[in-house]
């Protein structure tokens, strides 16, 4: 008998483990699926003219550029913002900030901010910088409403590169008579780069990705041309492919594909940029 | 002179360090700030009774939040429904299953479909994933609440399986190794010590896949068809419907600054707004308690 229940113990395992593994399999296959299949998509549709042209025929024919390059503008735009604020502020919480209320508060805060709905962040973004600060639809405006959303990502991934630099660096360094900022800035910020590095690209490429923070801040439906400044509205890569997928009839689905493509590259190379980083930081680490 | 300079920077650089660490929090104040400015006066200008009716079409004045609500809730729902088993499966999976090997597969693809653009998954949802409910379901529509929650569910699941996953790799080894030393099968070990000693972070994970799913907007908005119905039978998971998300989404574009609707709209992003804020703060002093209580059973 009890040979019985011991092996019907281990069916019971190995059923649960199968179902365990079918479950994984279920959930990991169709995300290669929908990779695997916008690259075969959209692949017709890339050529030169695509990735380097204007678009015509109401967006119908022609090519993505204006998008392409209001996409790397609001990247750009939003990294000037969130990197020094969002480095400095892991600094403080790894390096100054003792665990008292107002820390934890300040904790609270950065969870908070993750968690805001993105359409939030468009509604914020559009009360102050673009009606109440007057920089209207924009990329400024676009670009500080982003830079907000990201500042949690950044703050997260630094403080935890940050803490992961061992203390004996900074013992070592202060008993040299290095000061507090010398410390941070010779020592531990050289340390924790690689760590930093990774954390600011993965919280841009969500930035890259957005759509509904960029609405009613700074994406414009259909402009032929590059932005000239930073107080123009631009179009960006999410909102075009939301534009074309609904708002355009009879739009070809090549272009359609071309551009979901375009834009998963763009934000997938940032991706794979911060995993070979990390793991190269990895292996250069001594400690 | 070298001294001198070192002075100034020593003054300073904490000082602006000290101001920035400082920042999340009046960034969090001013988005609630700006909230109550523009949405508040929506309680002045539309009765509280019509506010909570059951029917939304600004271009009448009716501006009756409840069939958004009821929205939000059947696709989080269903939502759920799809990523808890999916999401926490693979996160058992993934932490103790899993040979080494796998792990390391499984865990980037995962963080793929986190970083996936949900507008591209919109995309996809209306191409591939709607026709076929249609056809398969044989609906009027593929675009509904159905479609939503099913995008949703997998929009979900990279938050849920990272965070569950960590949990469930933070409890000690030595668990496990008891566990078995007393003669329980893996599986059981699984189920009654390591799942139990990391519910505190699995349940984070799940509140905030919870979050996750409520706030998300360009695919919802894609997918779900749109229509402002009120959603209270089990059918209407087959029928189209509109989250609060969405509506924003949809009609901040195209209203007058300072209009009654613009104000409504404004209400409906406080009421995210401020579901957030208890959901966040929820999942947060959930692990600051399991913490203190780790601190207290280690010392």
């Amino acid at each position: 008998m009890k040979r019985a229940s011991f092996s019907n113990r281990d069916l019971i395992q190995r059923l649960g483990f199968s179902l365990l593994t079918l479950v994984a399999l279920v959930t990991v296959l169709p995300i290669l699926a929908v990779v695997m299949y916008i690259i075969t998509e959209g692949a017709p549709a890339m050529s030169w003219e695509f990735l380097t042209a204007m678009p015509r025929d109401g967006m119908r024919a022609g090519g993505i550029l204006p998008a392409i390059v209001g996409t790397f503008y609001l990247t750009l735009g939003t990294a000037i913002f969130s990197v020094p604020l969002g480095i400095a502020a892991a600094i403080y919480l790894s390096e100054y900030a003792r665990e008292n209320w107002l820390t934890r508060i300040i904790r609270i805060a950065i969870i908070n901010l993750a968690g805001i709905p993105s359409v939030v962040y468009g509604l914020f973004g559009m009360g102050l910088f673009v009606i109440f600060l007057k920089f209207g639809t924009s990329i400024l405006a676009a670009s500080l409403t982003l830079s907000i959303m990201t500042l949690p990502v950044i703050i997260s991934a630094s403080e935890e590169a940050l803490r992961a630099v061992p203390q004996a660096f900074r013992t070592v360094s202060i008993s040299l008579g290095g000061t507090r900022w010398q410390t941070i800035r010779r020592i531990v910020l050289p340390q924790a780069l690689p760590g930093i590095l990774t954390g600011v690209i993965l919280g841009l490429e969500r930035a890259a990705g957005e759509t509904a923070p960029i609405l009613f801040t700074g994406a414009a439906f259909f402009l032929p041309r590059l932005p000239g400044s930073p107080l123009d509205a631009t179009m960006a890569l999410p909102y075009h492919l939301f534009v074309i997928s609904t708002q355009v009839p009879e739009m070809p689905f090549q272009i359609q594909y071309g551009t979901a493509l375009v834009l998963i590259a763009f934000v997938l190379g940032m991706n794979i940029i911060a995993t070979v980083i990390r793991s190269r930081a990895r292996a250069k680490r001594q400690w | 002179m070298e001294p001198k300079k070192l002075n100034w920077q020593e003054f300073f650089i904490p000082r602006l360090i000290k101001a920035s660490g400082y920042s999340a929090i009046l960034f969090v104040a001013l988005i609630f700030f700006f909230l109550l400015r523009e949405g508040l006066p929506a309680l002045g200008e539309v009765k509280l009774g019509d506010l909570f009716s059951e029917r939304w079409y600004p271009i009448e004045s009716h501006f009756g939040v409840l069939p958004l609500i009821t929205g939000s809730l059947i696709i989080t729902v269903g939502a759920m429904l799809v990523a808890l088993p999916f999401g926490i499966g693979t996160a058992i999976f993934m932490a103790e299953v899993a040979p080494r090997w796998m792990r390391e597969i499984l865990k980037p693809l995962v963080e793929l479909l986190g970083g996936l653009p949900s507008v591209v998954l919109g995309f996809l949802g209306i191409l591939v994933l709607s026709p076929f409910l249609r056809v398969f379901l044989d609906l009027p529509t593929g675009l509904t609440a159905l479609a939503g929650a099913l995008l949703l569910g997998g929009i979900a699941v990279p938050t849920i399986v990272s965070i569950a996953e960590d949990a469930l790799d933070a409890v000690p080894y030595s668990y496990r190794e008891a566990a078995w030393a007393m003669g329980a099968t893996r599986w059981q070990t699984i189920w009654r010590v390591t799942l139990p000693a990391a519910r505190s972070g699995v349940l984070t994970a799940v509140m905030l896949g919870i979050g996750r799913t409520i706030g998300e907007t360009m695919a919802v908005m894609m997918v779900t068809g749109n229509a402002p119905v009120l959603a209270l039978a089990l059918t209407s998971i087959f029928h189209p419907v509109r989250t609060m998300t969405a509506t924003i989404a949809a009609e901040m574009g195209e209203v007058a600054s300072g209009s009654v609707h613009y104000h409504v709209l404004f209400f409906i992003g406080l009421v995210l707004f401020i579901i957030s804020l208890i959901v966040n703060v929820a999942a947060s002093s959930v692990v600051f308690k399991s913490k203190k209580r780790a601190e207290r059973v280690l010392s």
